[in-house]
């Protein structure tokens, strides 16, 4: 385990998706940035996010979508996580989320909707992703302490 | 011939008390004598007189070299396990205690409940395997179970093997309340990583250390060097010798071993069940290689009906069976009323065949993994959840009813990869042999010491089931 654990990521591709590239070069990045990630690579159901979470006692799900089926494969993804008892585990999407040339504004807020609390268009960097992560999982510990 | 060398090899069974005396230059059986068990009273008397049929038969015992022992009296290991998430911490706790030899009586996941306590109360397990979280996981349930047990009144062993960053916690608030907890490596201590070896040893060491003394076995213990394990063990243990063989001598490669008893049917495989094309996807929890499952609704009496509803209800099982199914159902009647019943009559054997099978069918396509496609973007994937049995080439049956009945090798078959369940990973064909000595427990215990000799008398006993010749 990394001295430096700036946070527990669940990482994976969602659904019967196989594109496993972007994910992996993902989550090598974060590993790089001090981030402990529990990798779980293509086709993986929407449970196995949330038991992987479970056992790892995760700060946050990081699910890749990239075959346009992304919006089916998320239906009620916050629900299973408010179920198993991780109502404020953060929840970030990213990839070719829908079939189509839909605008990204109207995609990103059916998936805030949903339930991520932040979504990725394609073409976004892992640099731009962890600067925000850090400070979502800090604000998240934060909160966590005020809540015990 | 003189005998130099001898072993004496004792299995405190639920019912009898055996014996088979092994001379370990020629790596034969000498001798075996069977008596009652008697652990309820005094187990010396049962030890007695199996000891008195042994030398009924072969004269004057020799000294025995070692004298070692295992046990399933007394209800046998009983044991709970609990983890965090059924598929996972849950899965590898029931794997680790099953491996030790164990008879579960009890799996629990997530936060146990007051109902869940008082369950465990009064199941009186001999020892409980707490497990949950990955290292430097989740803590709050592990600690939170913990504390549960801290203030039951259950007075068991309890063997912690969850999140280490946790484990000195949780074994600090038990050891407060009085209670014997021990610490051991995570079963899962990365998701989906399976590391049962050490909670296996732990669960042996406590069960040669206090459970043969609560269970009234130590009665005997200067009757013998040691009780190593518990019998299921030292079965496994014999079935990993036969498959892997000694650091000189190689094995007979992938087996399984399926022991049909009265109530439940073991099935043990030895191999390492990964995909064998790459092509295949694994989805879930590592399988442990030397695998044990216990079906305990899978017996040729106690539990015959339920094997049948297992099937597919008795018109499938009737029409399997090519017998009028109002038969069955009055035979079904017969094997619940009298579990001691042995077949009488060449349509109660026909009976008790078929019932074998498919108890061998259900369990094996329980402990087997399966194949799925999913249809991706790229075209179909394999996706392959559980263990795959497809490179095992040696099946090996025991328990009453393939040792004495007709038609073991038809039942065995029903261990084989079939049209009917075509995404289950069974073995595609193999070789067929019984234990017909019952050998294999005194193999699993002579391995402990004398490993060359035990693999030798484990080939020795194996006794061949040929396509065209029945063991009748």
């Amino acid at each position: 385990m990394s001295e430096v654990n700036k946070g527990v990521l669940v990482t994976g591709v969602i659904g019967s998706d196989t594109h496993i590239v972007g994910n992996r070069i993902l989550s090598r990045a974060l590993e790089q940035e001090g981030f402990r990630v529990v990798s779980l690579g293509a086709l993986t159901p929407a449970a196995e996010f949330v038991e992987a979470a479970i056992e790892t006692n995760a700060d946050a799900i990081l699910v890749s979508s990239l075959y346009g089926q992304g919006e089916l494969d998320c239906d009620g993804f916050r629900d299973l996580c408010t179920e198993a008892g991780l109502s404020d585990i953060l929840l970030y999407i990213g990839g070719y989320l829908v079939v189509g040339d839909q605008p990204w504004e109207d995609v990103h807020i059916r998936f805030r909707e949903m339930g991520f609390d932040r979504a990725f268009p394609p073409g976004t960097r892992p640099s731009d992703v962890t600067d925000v992560l850090e400070q979502d999982i800090a604000a998240r510990r934060a909160h966590a302490k005020q809540g015990a | 011939m003189a005998i130099v060398r001898a072993a004496l090899l004792i299995d405190f069974g639920s019912t009898y008390t055996k014996l088979r005396a092994v001379d370990l230059d020629r790596a034969s059986i000498i001798g075996s004598g069977q008596g009652p068990s008697t652990v309820t009273t005094d187990i010396n008397i049962g030890l007695d007189k199996a000891l008195a049929d042994l030398e009924h038969q072969t004269g004057n015992l020799p000294d025995f070299v070692h004298t070692l022992a295992s046990s399933s009296a007394a209800g046998g290991l009983g044991m709970v396990t609990i983890g965090l998430v059924p598929k996972l911490t849950a899965q590898a706790a029931r794997h680790a205690a099953l491996g030790a030899g164990a008879k579960l009586i009890g799996n629990y996941s997530y936060e146990l409940t007051d109902l869940d306590i008082s369950q465990i109360e009064a199941q009186r397990p001999d020892m409980i395997l707490l497990c949950g979280g990955t290292d430097g996981g989740n803590k709050a349930i592990y600690l939170e179970n913990a504390t549960r047990l801290a203030a039951s009144k259950l007075d068991c062993p309890i063997v912690l093997a969850g999140n280490r960053s946790a484990s000195d916690a949780a074994r600090q608030s038990l050891c407060n309340s009085g209670k014997n907890a021990v610490i051991t490596e995570n079963v899962m201590p990365e998701y989906l990583k399976l590391n049962i070896e050490p909670a296996r040893e732990v669960i042996r060491e406590i069960f040669i250390n206090h459970i043969v003394r609560a269970k009234g076995i130590d009665l005997a213990a200067s009757r013998f060097d040691e009780v190593l394990m518990p019998t299921p063990a030292a079965v496994l243990d014999a079935t990993r010798l036969l498959a892997d063989g000694t650091d000189g001598t190689p094995g007979i490669g992938p087996l399984m071993l399926l022991d049909i008893g009265g109530a439940t049917t073991d099935v043990h495989s030895i191999c390492d069940g990964l995909p064998p094309q790459s092509s295949a996807h694994f989805v879930g929890l590592e399988e442990p290689y030397a695998k044990r499952t216990v079906e305990g609704d899978l017996g040729m009496r106690h539990t015959a009906s339920d094997v049948v509803a297992a099937f597919g209800g008795t018109e499938k099982f009737a029409a399997q069976a090519a017998m009028d199914s109002g038969v069955v159902d009055r035979l079904l009647i017969r094997c619940r009323d009298e579990v001691d019943w042995l077949p009488d009559s060449a349509e109660a054997r026909a009976f008790d065949e078929a019932l074998s099978r498919a108890a061998v069918e259900v369990a094996v396509e329980r402990h087997a993994g399966t194949h799925s496609i999913v249809q991706t973007v790229h075209g179909p994937a394999t996706v392959q959840r559980g263990k795959d049995l497809t490179q095992i080439g040696t099946i090996i049956g025991t328990g009453g009813v393939l040792v004495h009945g007709t038609g073991s090798r038809a039942a065995l078959e029903g261990a084989l990869w079939s049209a009917v369940r075509p995404q289950s990973l069974c073995p595609k064909s193999a070789e067929f042999f019984l234990d017909g000595d019952y050998a294999l427990y005194a193999v699993g215990l002579l391995a402990a010491r004398e490993p060359e000799v035990a693999l030798a008398l484990g080939r020795q006993s194996l006794k061949s089931l040929s396509k065209d010749q029945s063991n009748g």
